[in-house]
């Protein structure tokens, strides 16, 4: 069985977990509670939109774009 | 999903344009914004000297890289605010970008060391005068980047503000009904007097996402970590709560904040100007000569508390 693994970084330190795919961008924004206009989801070193799917064996990073200046 | 512009995957959907891109497309979008925002505020012509405050966030060095890929003339100050880590971080981000990106074109970055200048990091700084760190800091960096720019004979300022700053700093002021502030807030502030450097904020088109996606797209490598004073600011609370609205109904940022800016437009036919105000209420401080209100200004009345404080 494999995983989708993300690296959440909404705060310091950063935090890692595992979701099982395959599973569109948004649902697993929806799931961790995250607004889609306050980050960007990168997979593999790629921005991906919304309704792009991620598999199982994709490394998967969601930025925050938010700054508090 | 497809780009709107060309056949290639796109990166990211901007739901306030109805539309798409993919990372060229994007890159090109940003560019525009930006270029028609410097056209329709007259904020600078090719011609101008141009000082970016740069703090190595993604909004100010992509400011800087947008500034010299359209081909304007644009150095960078940074202020090092010696706040341990976070300082030593973000200042390699910011000279590693100078060295890729002005280097070969020419621009130059300038570095104000408040720990070796002031005396004290800012924290410090801020604890000796007994005012909150945030506060403090604006002050010094308010003053640095006006005393650099005028020193330099730089045509003008400009900051990395986008729709997001500008839109919870709106929703701030008005919360609070803080008229006075209002009148402050738009993205061109000539020189107002003498001693005041011009202003302008190229970015207030485009949003947070927009330029972290075109930072991403364009390998700028910027400080993703933030400055630890900023944690459970006010922007941030205000910033969630328009992004909420956004992701509901999109184009309620940008609806909020230019029409606040049509407006303001249609009404300084009447309302005196922030220039006629300003010359009526500033003078020359006594210690340094910046514009202030009183006789000596908010930077060296600080200075001079601090001065006390350290030895
Ligand atoms: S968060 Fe506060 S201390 Fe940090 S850079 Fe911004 S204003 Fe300065
Ligand atoms: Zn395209
Ligand atoms: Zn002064």
């Amino acid at each position: 069985m494999m995983h989708v693994s993300m690296h959440v970084r909404v705060n310091h330190p950063p935090k890692e977990l595992e979701i099982p795919g395959p599973k569109r961008v948004r649902e697993v924004l929806r799931e961790l509670g995250l607004i889609p206009e306050a980050y960007l989801v990168i997979r593999n070193d790629e921005l991906v939109t919304e309704d792009e799917i991620l598999r199982d064996t994709d490394i998967i990073d969601i930025r925050p774009v938010i700054s508090g200046g | 999903m497809r780009c709107r512009k060309c056949p290639t995957r796109a990166v990211i959907k901007i739901p306030r344009h109805h539309t798409a891109f993919c990372g060229p497309c994007l890159t090109e979008f940003v560019r525009t914004q930006v270029q028609r925002a410097i056209k329709t505020e007259r904020m600078f012509t090719p011609d101008d000297r141009i000082l970016v405050a740069v703090s190595g966030g993604k909004d100010s060095l992509t400011l800087w890289e947008i500034l010299l890929a359209l081909g304007y003339r644009a150095d960078a100050l940074y202020v090092d605010l010696g706040i341990g880590g976070y300082s030593a971080r973000s200042r390699e981000k910011v000279e590693q970008f100078a060295q890729q990106f002005a280097e070969p074109r020419q621009a130059r970055l300038l570095v104000h060391q408040i720990k070796e200048e002031e005396g004290a990091g800012i924290r410090e700084l801020a604890d000796l005068v007994r005012r909150p760190t945030c506060s403090a800091c604006g002050t010094i960096k308010r003053y640095h980047f006006n005393r650099v720019a005028l020193a330099n004979q730089y045509d003008v300022m400009a900051t990395g503000h986008n729709l997001d700053d500008e839109a919870a700093r709106l929703l701030g002021n008005v919360l609070r009904w803080q008229e006075d502030y209002l009148h402050k807030q738009g993205p061109n502030l000539p020189a107002s007097v003498e001693g005041f450097a011009k202003k302008v904020k190229p970015l207030y088109r485009l949003t947070e996402r927009e330029i972290a996606a075109y930072a991403l797209v364009n390998r700028i490598d910027y400080i993703v970590e933030e400055c630890p004073m900023a944690k459970g600011s006010k922007m941030l609370l205000y910033k969630d709560v328009l992004n909420r609205l956004e992701t509901e109904s999109p184009g309620t940022k940008q609806t909020f904040y230019w029409r606040f800016l049509e407006r303001q437009a249609n009404q300084t036919s009447t309302a005196p100007s922030m220039q006629d105000t300003d010359r009526t209420v500033l003078q020359p401080c006594r210690l340094c000569g910046q514009p202030t209100t009183a006789d000596t200004c908010m930077y060296c009345k600080m200075m001079a508390r601090a001065k006390s404080a350290l030895v």
